[in-house]
């Protein structure tokens, strides 16, 4: 898993609230055995036409929208518990997706993929929304350390929250496997004592 | 010591390690695993070249993409029959028990859990799918994970997790004829929302839970995630043991007189303190139907689509476009094209004996695409062994082999781009069913009666004429 520090990247808007799963990879482009080669499908039924070709109406066909900020409307990643979703935003580049409110599998799954789920309010992504939609070119900050995202150039800073565990994993590229594994031997006492 | 629900007693029975100011280490008893969401975990393993830890707490089956007919065949889909082939794999070389297509054991993982007695109470069960609340429904805390957890689960049988939050959801009364659970839960999700459970983990109690079977608290259960929950359960009881006693892997003779005195003490105590707590009255709860497309756009079936209001306007407008509905209309008499009888949600021995009780004798419309998918082997043996398939194919339902077909449309049974389904399913996402469908969410019940008439109906209409 690659390091997490600071990230300062203009931002693409998804500005629906909902977004679930089955919108970020329909199931049919689930059948892949490996981790890699979602990016492709990621958003595929918005951000293609009937013919194949790329809607120039959605955001990720659209020049002025690039970044490895993706921030999206509330409720962003309900409904299945499929890692896909992640995999799909993290091949295609994005390293943070904010929002105010994520569903809680995905926030777990995001994690685990390095993709880091930044939580605001809804005052502070409306405004964000309205600022970027004007000003595709400016950027996000965020700082994991100091755990403060901020619209760089306009006075709009806040501060989110993350779990100490989950922040060292993320500045460390370390992941729950390693964990767990170092804790077998606490696992089979456990076991030991329900017998 | 303080008053604890019963979502805390078991939960805190199984936390191996606690991180500060970080997740637990949580002990899992029974780990579920199919074909979509356990391959890259398998090959996690193979990579740090370490073994599955409890082969013997994991069980595998082949449900998602499967077809649901000529399952004796070599599947068409080139794709889909690799992910098949390798879960064979995989289970072989890892030592894991598969009930894979032709096993008489073989069905959706949710369905096949608790007919084989596998599902118990009181346990931490979990699975690469968010429909393992569905297990809840024992008293058991079980919820889906993502494939890096499934490798965790694998290589540990530990989960690392934070624990949710207490949020318990009480119905009380009788219920009014023509509603079952599928209206209960649908109604409950209208009221709170798609988000409104989220990181909470839902107990569901009251009088109206407790006089449901099984099958019905499965059908609640299942449904706890639509309103972005965890997971939910219900205290197990009288209902719970009777159910259980004759599955193949219950417990058996002094061990069950055992396990029963045991699971006896599984409930919350009388003051323990939830989070958040909501009451509904079985009273108030007609036949439902959603519009919309997520679980929370739903309506009573004789009520109008709500009109966009400045407030729910993006999502609703969206919706209501992608569906192509019109808000402050009724939905009753709307054309219907297909009708999907199946899924973790609906698709038990029940439902299907439901829905032969309502259509014996009479026939689906000429345009109607009915199909029934039963949730497993078992239970399409049992519905053919009771005669249903005659009373289901005599009214124009075609039963399919278990899988879980146009729940997700990951097989060949889609629903087309425009056409409307009503489904007995869990979702009603954009694309859910098939690119472009548009999906209904609702009962067997209603689903029935959409089949019957060819337009969205009042399944009490159809019980009056009856009677
Ligand atoms: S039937 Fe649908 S919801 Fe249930 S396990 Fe299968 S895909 Fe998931």
């Amino acid at each position: 898993m690659e390091k997490f520090n600071t990230l300062n990247s203009q931002a693409v808007l998804l500005p629906f609230e909902d977004v679930d799963t089955d919108q970020i990879i329909p199931a049919r482009f689930l059948k892949s055995v490996s981790r890699e080669g979602f990016d492709e499908n990621l958003f595929r039924d918005w951000r293609y036409l009937e013919d194949g070709s790329p809607d120039p109406e959605f955001v990720l066909n659209q020049e002025a929208n690039k970044g490895d900020v993706l921030v999206a409307g509330r409720n962003f990643g309900c409904g299945s518990s499929r890692e896909h979703a992640a995999w799909a935003l993290v091949d295609y580049g994005f390293k943070a997706v904010v929002s105010s409110f994520f569903a809680d599998i995905f926030k777990n799954n995001a994690l685990n993929n390095g993709l880091l789920p930044v939580q605001v309010t809804d005052d502070f992504l409306a405004q964000v929304f309205e600022i970027l939609k004007k000003k595709p070119e400016a950027k996000l900050q965020i700082d994991l350390q100091n755990q403060e995202i901020s619209l760089v150039g306009f006075s709009l800073t806040e501060n989110f929250e993350i779990n100490s565990y989950k922040k060292y994993c993320l500045q460390n590229g370390f992941d729950d496997i390693d964990f767990l594994l170092n804790k077998k031997n606490e696992i089979e006492a456990y076991e030991q004592s329900l017998a | 010591m303080s008053a604890k629900t019963l979502f805390d007693k078991i939960w805190d029975k199984h936390v191996v390690h606690s991180v500060e100011d970080g997740p637990q280490v949580l002990y899992i008893d029974r780990h579920f695993i199919h074909e979509v969401t356990s391959p890259q975990a398998f090959s996690g393993l193979k990579e740090r070249g370490i073994p599955v830890f409890r082969p013997e707490q994991t069980i595998a089956t082949a449900d998602h993409n499967v077809p649901t007919e000529n399952q004796h065949l070599p599947i068409k889909d080139a794709l889909s029959r690799h992910q098949v082939e390798t879960l064979i794999k995989n289970c072989e070389e890892f030592g894991v028990e598969l009930y894979g297509l032709g096993h008489p054991y073989q069905g959706i993982v949710h369905v096949i859990g608790p007919e084989l007695g596998i599902t118990q109470p009181g346990m931490t069960i979990v699975c690469g799918d968010s429909h393992t609340s569905t297990h809840g429904a024992f008293g058991n805390i079980a919820f889906g994970i993502g494939t890096s957890e499934v490798e965790q689960v694998m290589a540990t049988q530990c989960v690392l997790q934070k624990k949710p939050k207490t949020l318990k959801i009480q119905v009380d009364g009788k219920l009014n004829p023509g509603v079952v659970s599928k209206d209960i839960v649908l109604h409950i999700i209208a009221k709170l929302t798609a988000a409104g459970g989220t990181g909470h983990f839902i107990e569901f109690c009251g009088s109206t839970i407790e006089s449901l079977s099984m099958e019905a608290r499965m059908t609640i259960c299942n449904m706890s995630i639509e309103m972005g929950a965890r997971g939910g359960l219900i205290a197990p009881d009288e209902t719970t043991f009777e159910y259980l006693k004759s599955k193949p892997f219950a417990p058996k003779g002094e061990k069950w007189n055992k396990k029963v005195e045991e699971w006896k003490a599984l409930k919350s105590d009388p003051n323990a303190q939830f989070d958040l707590e909501y009451h509904f009255k079985a009273e108030d709860i007609e036949p439902m139907i959603t519009y919309g497309t997520n679980p929370g756009m739903g309506i009573g079936i004789t009520k109008d689509i709500p009109l966009p209001n400045g407030k729910t306007a993006s999502g609703l407008e969206k919706s209501l476009k992608y569906m192509d509905l019109e808000g402050g209309k009724q939905l009753l008499g709307h054309h219907v094209d297909y009708v999907f009888i199946g899924s973790c949600t609906n698709s038990r021995i029940e439902d299907l004996r439901l829905v032969a009780e309502l259509v014996k004798g009479k026939k689906k419309a000429d345009h109607v695409h009915a199909m029934i998918v039963p949730g497993s082997r078992q239970v399409e043996k049992q519905a053919r062994a009771e005669g249903l398939d005659k009373i289901l194919e005599a009214a124009g339902f075609e039963l399919r082999q278990p899988g879980c077909s146009a729940c997700l449309g990951m097989n060949e049974d889609k629903v087309p781009k425009g056409k409307y389904c009503v489904s007995t399913s869990n979702r009603n996402f954009e694309g859910r069913q098939g690119q472009g469908a548009r999906t209904l969410l609702a009962s067997p019940l209603t689903a029935a009666a959409a089949a019957l008439s060819g337009k969205i109906s009042d399944v009490r209409e159809l019980m009056k004429v009856e009677a």
